[in-house]
């Protein structure tokens, strides 16, 4: 399975979408990401938004974690395609 | 190469010490619960405002357990005050409350993340038990845990436990009198991250492992037990500055090992049923629960519950308390020799009693409230859905609660900050909720405004004293969020905040959580906030009632001539005593003193007296003026509204009570931190008295400059 590798935020999520976890762009973000179980090359997905459009909950190492879009713009996936 | 296993053994000693710690949502609390029983009580960490929550359990005949129950937290990582304290306890030796034996609560339908927190407590190289909480969840959903393979890799003791159920507390008793082993083997090898620093910092210092030389290479300044070895300390300052770590790197290096390491351990050890799982319950509430129409929906209905009952039901309560305190004064006055004395007992503490008791039904019902919302996890779900909104002010999506129960009353609302994980939201949360108007401002809000509005004046569909009211409700709401705004912009953060928050999965309530709830909240209050109150009762109650030099018995001598009883009844003269008494008191002399000061606002020196009685609480200005315009009924507005309406001032010849003084009183008593309780409850909060003057300051300020306005617009 080839997949195209084109890095998206976790902010731009669509709700059902999943992304495998790629990098982060904010240091200390990421420490607190990563000990929540947000690490690379884990699989994420979106699986709401809050009615005003902020923040998010993804499902992440089989629990859901809710956070700022904000917040969310600091971690890079990559989509995985469904075909 | 592996060390010979070393073993602890605490079966000889007649108490040891446990710590339990776990990840916040992993059951800790309700496994503590199960553990102690009703042998549990609630008090500080040093120094800190971190609730520490501790308790005993008989072990066999001859060794007991002392447990504390440490704030919950994801990693040794601290990021808030609370988290701190876990790490302090669990990493110093030193400090009173290190345990022989740490129990680490990790939920077992969740074990992944809680294995992080778990596989750094081994790495600290300390006696430790697992205890796999919420193993009923893991059945239910028809996963397995090998907890045998789990033990043998983790090198611990594991034991599954339902800690709602009761199921597995026996076992883990019986473990603590067992020998225990000591971790051996690093879970993950920092040497590969920075062997040259562990390695330097162990020499100077001597450390159970080399996690706890590498944490310090991150977290020196967090360090507490260097506190009392500066040159060992200055030594480690210097072998960092020379490696010049990049210490994010490092410890994001760390937890990247840690999670490879548990994925290989979570692939041997937890076997999930392979078949598709239908939408989970969670997630089909949370499909209504955080609807954009029904989620707000529910949650006004909440609210709306909350507020009812903390306003309406709590009054019963409150008024048979007050009513038993009448009792308990009345029964002081006649049984007690009159004098000083009895006068101290039943006016400053007595009256101070009664100001702090009665508050308890408030508290125990808006707790009973909080903890249920807490413990279903719904209240996750009110910042979810808040958090937008509130931030723009400063505030946090777990604000609502306190601001809305503010309406009630700020005591209980501001000791639910505590939700509230970020410290500079909370404080904010704290500083504003006093200006929602609280039911104390209800009885000063009537007399008050039937002063300037008719009873009756209605037009149309509106009562116009009800639209004056719902105005001041809502100044009040308008200036809590202003000033949140405020101070959101003033306020260095301490910390970043996060909202980085787990949504943990429904459950039911667990009535003995809610009810030690209620009841170490209430204990708090009496005990600590209730000392203060008491206290300023009695001062303010020497103030109200003591004079300089013999004032006061002048005054009874001037009313006890044949002269004064026969032309004044016995009552009348009773009434026009305690007035001129009250004129001529310490708190009279101050209310004159403040004249000057509040002149510009309209105010003579008896509302200035009032303004000194009422401290203590805002419904203390309905007596105040009673006394003062020697209104013979306390009890009844209609007699001080007719003396006060009737009142004029010596000066202009005018009524007292103008349109311009009336509106200037209520936006006073809208914004005026006139009510000690809340200061009391703001200081035990935020342990410090540098938050209660701010408030005190800033509220009293606010008051001042908009009542100097209202009354020159109005004039």
């Amino acid at each position: 399975m080839t997949e195209k590798r084109t890095l998206k935020k976790l902010s731009q999520l669509e709700i059902g979408q999943s992304a495998i976890i790629d990098s982060f762009t904010d240091k200390d973000m990421s420490l607190k990401l990563l000990e929540m179980g947000c690490t690379p090359g884990e699989i994420v997905t979106l699986d709401r938004i809050a009615p005003m459009g902020d923040p998010i909950a993804i499902k992440v190492s089989g629990y859901l974690l809710s956070l700022r879009k904000e917040e969310a713009s600091t971690v890079l996936v990559s989509i995985i395609n469904k075909n | 190469m592996e060390a010979a296993q070393s073993f602890v053994n605490f079966s000889e000693k007649s108490s040891i010490k446990v710590a339990l710690v776990g990840n916040p949502n992993s059951g800790k609390s309700t496994l503590f619960n199960a553990l102690t029983g009703l042998h549990q009580k609630t008090g500080n960490f040093p120094g800190v405002t971190v609730d520490k929550k501790s308790g005993t359990a008989k072990l066999n005949s001859t060794v007991t357990a002392d447990f504390v129950d440490l704030p919950g937290t994801y990693s040794l990582y601290p990021k808030s005050l609370d988290e701190s304290v876990t790490f302090e306890v669990l990493c110093n030796p030193a400090n009173k409350d290190h345990p022989d034996v740490t129990i680490i609560v990790a939920d077992a339908s969740n074990l992944k993340r809680n294995l992080f927190l778990v596989s750094q407590i081994i790495d600290l190289k300390i006696p430790v038990i697992l205890a796999l909480n919420m193993i009923d969840l893991v059945e239910k959903e028809g996963d397995t845990i090998d907890t045998a393979r789990l033990s043998e890799r983790l090198g611990v003791k594991v034991f599954s436990v339902s800690a709602r159920k009761k199921e597995g507390i026996e076992e883990i008793k019986h473990a603590l009198l067992q020998p225990l082993p000591v971790p051996q083997y690093d879970f993950v090898d920092l040497r590969n991250i920075a062997s040259d620093t562990i390695d330097k910092i162990r020499a100077v210092i001597h450390l159970n492992s080399d996690f706890a030389a590498f944490h310090s290479i991150h977290n020196l300044p967090e360090i507490h037990y260097l506190d009392d070895k500066p040159e060992k300390k200055a030594k480690m300052e210097a072998i960092l500055k020379a490696a010049a770590h990049d210490t994010n790197k490092l410890q994001s290096q760390e937890s990247v090992e840690r999670y490879k390491v548990i994925n290989r351990i979570v692939a041997e050890c937890v076997f999930e049923k392979t078949e598709v799982k239908s939408e989970t319950f969670t997630h089909k509430l949370d499909g209504i629960l955080t609807h954009r129409v029904y989620g707000y929906a529910i949650f006004l209905i909440i609210l709306f519950f909350i507020f009812q009952t903390i306003f309406f039901v709590a009054k019963y309560p409150m008024e048979w308390i007050e009513g038993l305190f009448v009792m308990v004064s009345q029964w002081a006055t006649s049984t007690l020799p009159p004098g000083e004395f009895t006068n101290l007992i039943v006016n400053g503490i007595i009256a101070g009693l009664s100001g702090v008791v009665v508050f308890v039904p408030q508290i125990a019902l808006l707790f009973a409230f909080i903890a249920i919302l807490e413990d279903t996890g719904y209240m996750a779900r009110v910042s979810f859905i808040m958090d937008k909104m509130m931030r723009r002010f400063g505030l946090n999506g777990r604000s609502v609660i306190p601001l809305v129960s503010g309406v009630a009353c700020a005591v209980p609302a501001i000791m639910s900050t505590r939700t509230i994980s970020s410290w500079k939201e909370r404080i904010i949360t704290i500083m504003v909720t006093p200006l929602m108007s609280c039911s104390a401002r209800l009885p000063v809000y009537t007399l008050l405004i039937s002063l300037v509005v008719p009873q009756n004046k209605t037009e149309g569909f509106f009562n116009y004293q009800g639209l004056i009211l719902m105005c001041l409700y809502l100044i009040g709401f308008i200036a809590a969020i202003s000033a949140a705004f405020v101070f959101k912009i003033i306020l260095k953060a301490k910390e970043k905040s996060y909202f980085i928050m787990e949504l943990p999965v429904y459950r039911s309530p667990q009535w003995k959580t809610v009810t030690r709830v209620m009841f170490d909240k209430v204990k708090v209050f009496l005990f600590d906030a209730g000392k203060i109150i008491v206290a300023i009762s009695v001062i303010l109650w020497f103030l109200s009632s003591h004079a300089p030099g013999n004032r006061m018995e002048t005054i009874e001598k001037k009313y006890a001539s044949t002269e004064m009883t026969t032309k004044f009844t016995e009552t009348e003269r009773n009434v026009k005593i305690s007035s001129e008494k009250l004129e001529n008191s310490y708190a009279g002399i101050l209310g004159k003193g403040l004249e000057p000061a509040i002149a510009p606002l309209g105010f003579d020196w008896k509302i200035g007296i009032a303004l000194v009685t009422s401290f203590a609480a805002r419904e203390v200005f309905v007596g105040t003026m009673a006394t003062i315009y020697s209104a013979d009924n306390k009890d009844n507005s209609q007699t001080v509204r007719d003396k006060m309406q009737n009142e004029i001032n010596s000066k202009t010849n005018l009524p007292t009570f103008t349109m311009a003084v009336s509106f200037s009183l209520l936006i006073f008593y809208a914004f005026a931190m006139q009510c000690m309780s809340t200061l009391a409850v703001v200081y035990r909060e935020t342990k410090s008295w540098k938050w209660p003057v701010i408030q005190f300051l800033f509220m009293g300020t606010l008051a001042y400059v908009a009542t100097f306005v209202v009354y020159h617009v109005l004039k």
